[in-house]
C-alpha cells in the first residue's frame, strides 16, 4: 500500500469516527475546541520536572475517547508516527542535565531523565487530547466553531475546501503512483526528475480540476460568497461541559496532586 | 520541523499565535479585497490538497539512499502569491495538526509562522522575486528557487530552535541546538529548492500561462518594506518578551553557569534604575520566579497563576488584534459594496 493510500484510509477513519452519534458528539464544537485548548495550555504551563502532576490530565482524553467511542489504536498509531521530533529534542536532556533529582531506593534518577520523561508525557497528553477532540467532533463542525469564534471567513472557507478536495487529489496521486509502480518493475523509488514530472502532472490536473469546480460553482449560482448554515446552539449541557473541564484543569494546576511525589 | 505542543510553553505558543493571527488577518483582508480572479477559492483549496498529495510521493535523494518530499510553502507563494499562500499553508498545517498530530493546537501559531509566513512574506518577496526576475530564464529560476528555499528553511529551523529554547523544555544550549538543526535543514532546503525548481520548470514548459495566475497581486515596494518592518518588530518584540518573561531559557542557562539567576556583575547606575523601573512596572515581576532556597532546580520555575495569567493576556491580545482587523474588514467590505 502506498503512502497516499494509507493516508486516504486514515482520513476516512477520522471521518467515520466523527459520524457516530453519542451524547459527546452532540456537545457544541465550540465547547470542545475551547476545553481542549485550555487543557493543552494548562498541561504545557507545568515546569519541566513535573511528572506525576501531569497524570490527572490524562482523564480528559480518556473521558472523550471512552464516551465518544474512539479506539485506542486510532490515537497510538498516530502518536508513533509523529513522535521522532519530540524524542529528538528531549533525548539530550538526560545526557546534559545530570543533576540528581530523585532517589528511588538506591537508584538515583537525574533531572535530565525526569525532564525527558515529562516531555514525552506532555507530548502524549497534548497530542491525544487534540486527536480525540477532532475524532469526536468532526472537521466540518470544528470549522463552523472557528467561524463562530470570529476566525476570518477566508480561512474557514479554505479549511472546508481543502478538507473536501484532499481525498480527491490524494486518490488521484495514489492512482498515479500505482500506475508508475506497475510500469517500473520493482525499481525502487523515483528520481528527482521523475518526481518533478509526476507531481508536475498532478499539479496541472489539480489546476484543471479547480477550473472545473469553479465552473460548476458558477453554474449553481456562486456569487463570490460561501454560505454556511449555522446549526450551532450553545445549550446548558455545553456550558456544563466547558465549565466543568476548565474548573478541573484549574484545580489540578493549583492543587498539584503530584507535588509530594515529585519534589523530595 | 513541525513544533509539537509539548515543545512550547504557553507564553511562546501564545506569542507566536498572536503574531501569526495578525499576519493571517492581514492576508485574509488583502485576499478578499484585492483577489483578481474569481476562482481563487477553489484554486487555493485544490492546490492545498495538491501539496498534501505531493508530500505523499517520495523520491530518492541521490547518493544518500534516504527519501524526501516537498514542504510547499515557497511553491504556493510562487503559484498563488504571498497572501493566498499564507492562508493555504495555514489550512495545510491545521489539517496536519488536527488529523495526523503533526504539530499541535498551541504550536500551530509557531508552525504557521515558521512554515507559512517565512516562505510567503520573507523568502518569496525578498529572495525569490529579485533573483528570478520576470524573464523566463531557466538557470535563474533554478538558482532563485534553491536560494529562497534554503534561506527559508534555515530561518525556519533557526526559529524552531529559538522557540524550543525559550519554551525551556530542552537542556540543550542554544548554540548546540542550532548546530544540530541548521546543517540538517541545509540539506532539506536544497532538496525543497530543487523540487520546487523542477516543478516550476515542468509547468513553464507545458502550461507557462499558469505561472502568471497569482490570485493576489504582488506587494508594491512600499507594502513590502512595511510588512518586513512589521514582521521584524513583531518577532523582535516576541523574542524579547519571551526572554524577559520566561525564566527557563536564558536565566536557567545563566544559572547553570553562575549559580544564580541574576547576573551579579558590576551594576551600573543606569542598569539599577532601569531594573527598578522594570520591577515597578511589570505586572508579573520575573514571572513569579524567585531565588529563595538552595534547591533551585527542584524549585518551581514559575508560579502557576503567573503563567496562566501571562498566557491569558497574550491570547487576549491576539484576539483583540483579530477583532480590530475584523472591524476594519467589515468596514472595508461595506465600502466596497456601494
Amino acid at each position: 500500500m502506498s503512502k497516499a493510500e494509507s493516508f486516504l484510509l486514515s482520513l476516512a477513519h477520522t471521518n467515520r469516527l466523527s459520524s457516530v452519534h453519542t451524547g459527546l458528539h452532540a456537545i457544541d464544537p465550540r465547547a470542545k475546541v475551547i476545553a481542549t485548548l485550555a487543557g493543552i495550555l494548562t498541561i504545557v504551563s507545568h515546569d519541566r520536572y513535573t511528572l506525576i502532576g501531569l497524570l490527572p490530565y490524562a482523564s480528559y482524553p480518556l473521558f472523550l475517547a471512552l464516551w465518544g467511542q474512539v479506539p485506542a489504536g486510532y490515537v497510538f498509531s498516530r502518536l508513533l508516527v509523529v513522535s521522532p521530533f519530540a524524542v529528538f529534542v528531549g533525548i539530550f536532556n538526560p545526557l546534559i542535565d545530570r543533576t540528581p533529582l530523585v532517589q528511588v531506593y538506591s537508584i538515583t534518577i537525574s533531572a535530565g531523565w525526569v525532564s525527558f520523561l515529562s516531555l514525552l508525557l506532555r507530548f502524549v497528553l497534548t497530542v491525544s487530547a487534540a486527536l480525540v477532540m477532532v475524532a469526536v467532533t468532526g472537521f466540518r463542525e470544528v470549522c463552523m466553531a472557528l467561524g463562530r469564534m470570529h476566525v476570518p471567513r477566508a480561512i474557514v472557507v479554505q479549511l472546508l475546501f481543502l478538507h473536501r478536495y484532499i481525498s480527491l487529489i490524494a486518490s488521484e496521486a495514489a492512482r498515479m503512483i500505482r500506475a508508475y509502480r506497475l510500469r517500473s518493475f520493482g525499481s525502487s523509488g523515483l528520481s528527482l526528475k521523475g518526481y518533478a514530472r509526476l507531481t508536475g502532472t498532478l499539479l496541472l490536473r489539480s489546476y484543471d480540476r479547480a477550473q472545473r469546480i469553479y465552473s460548476a460553482m458558477l453554474c449553481r449560482g456562486f456569487d463570490g460568497t460561501i454560505r454556511v448554515r449555522n446549526q450551532l446552539h450553545f445549550r446548558s449541557a455545553d456550558t456544563l461541559f466547558l465549565a466543568g473541564w476548565i474548573a478541573f484543569f484549574i484545580m489540578v494546576r493549583l492543587v498539584k496532586p503530584g507535588e509530594a511525589l515529585t519534589h523530595f | 520541523m513541525h513544533m509539537a505542543d509539548a515543545l512550547v510553553s504557553p507564553v511562546v505558543g501564545g506569542t507566536m499565535w498572536a503574531v501569526s493571527a495578525g499576519a493571517l488577518a492581514y492576508s485574509s483582508r488583502k485576499l478578499s479585497s484585492t483577489s483578481t480572479s474569481g476562482n481563487a477559492i477553489p484554486l487555493m483549496g485544490v492546490l492545498g490538497a495538491f501539496v498534501f498529495a505531493a508530500q505523499m510521493i517520495n523520491f530518492t535523494i541521490p547518493g544518500t539512499g534516504s527519501s524526501g518530499h516537498i514542504g510547499g510553502g515557497l511553491l504556493l507563494s510562487i503559484l498563488l502569491g504571498p497572501h493566498a499562500a499564507m492562508i493555504t499553508m495555514t489550512s495545510v498545517l491545521s489539517i496536519q495538526a488536527l488529523f495526523f498530530a503533526d504539530g499541535g493546537l498551541l504550536a500551530l501559531g509557531a508552525n504557521i509562522f515558521n512554515l507559512g509566513f517565512v516562505p510567503a512574506f520573507l523568502a518569496y518577496p525578498l529572495v525569490y522575486r529579485p533573483l528570478a526576475g520576470t524573464t523566463r530564464n531557466r538557470p535563474r529560476l533554478v538558482a532563485a528557487s534553491i536560494t529562497a528555499a534554503v534561506l527559508s528553511l534555515e530561518f525556519g529551523a533557526f526559529l524552531v530552535a529559538l522557540q524550543t529554547f525559550f519554551s525551556g523544555v530542552t537542556a540543550l544550549p542554544l548554540p548546540g541546538f542550532l548546530l544540530l538543526m541548521l546543517p540538517i535543514h541545509l540539506g532539506i532546503g536544497l532538496v525543497e529548492g530543487a523540487v520546487t525548481a523542477g516543478l516550476l520548470l515542468f509547468v513553464a514548459s507545458s502550461r507557462p500561462e499558469l505561472l502568471n495566475s497569482q490570485v493576489t497581486p504582488h506587494m508594491r515596494k512600499r507594502g513590502l518594506v512595511a510588512s518586513v518592518l512589521i514582521a521584524t518588530v513583531l518577532v523582535a518584540g516576541a523574542i524579547s518578551m519571551m526572554a524577559s518573561s520566561h525564566p527557563d531559557g536564558l536565566e536557567w542557562s545563566i544559572e547553570k553557569l553562575t549559580g544564580t539567576t541574576e547576573i551579579a556583575g558590576q551594576e551600573s547606575a543606569a542598569h539599577r534604575s532601569l531594573s527598578k523601573t522594570q520591577e515597578k512596572t511589570s505586572v508579573l515581576p520575573d514571572y513569579g520566579f524567585r531565588f529563595h532556597s538552595a534547591h533551585t532546580l527542584v524549585q518551581k520555575l514559575q508560579t502557576p497563576v503567573a503563567g496562566l495569567m501571562g498566557s491569558a493576556a497574550v491570547l487576549l491580545a491576539g484576539f483583540g488584534a483579530g477583532m480590530l482587523f475584523r472591524r476594519k474588514d467589515r468596514r472595508a467590505g461595506q465600502g466596497g459594496s456601494h
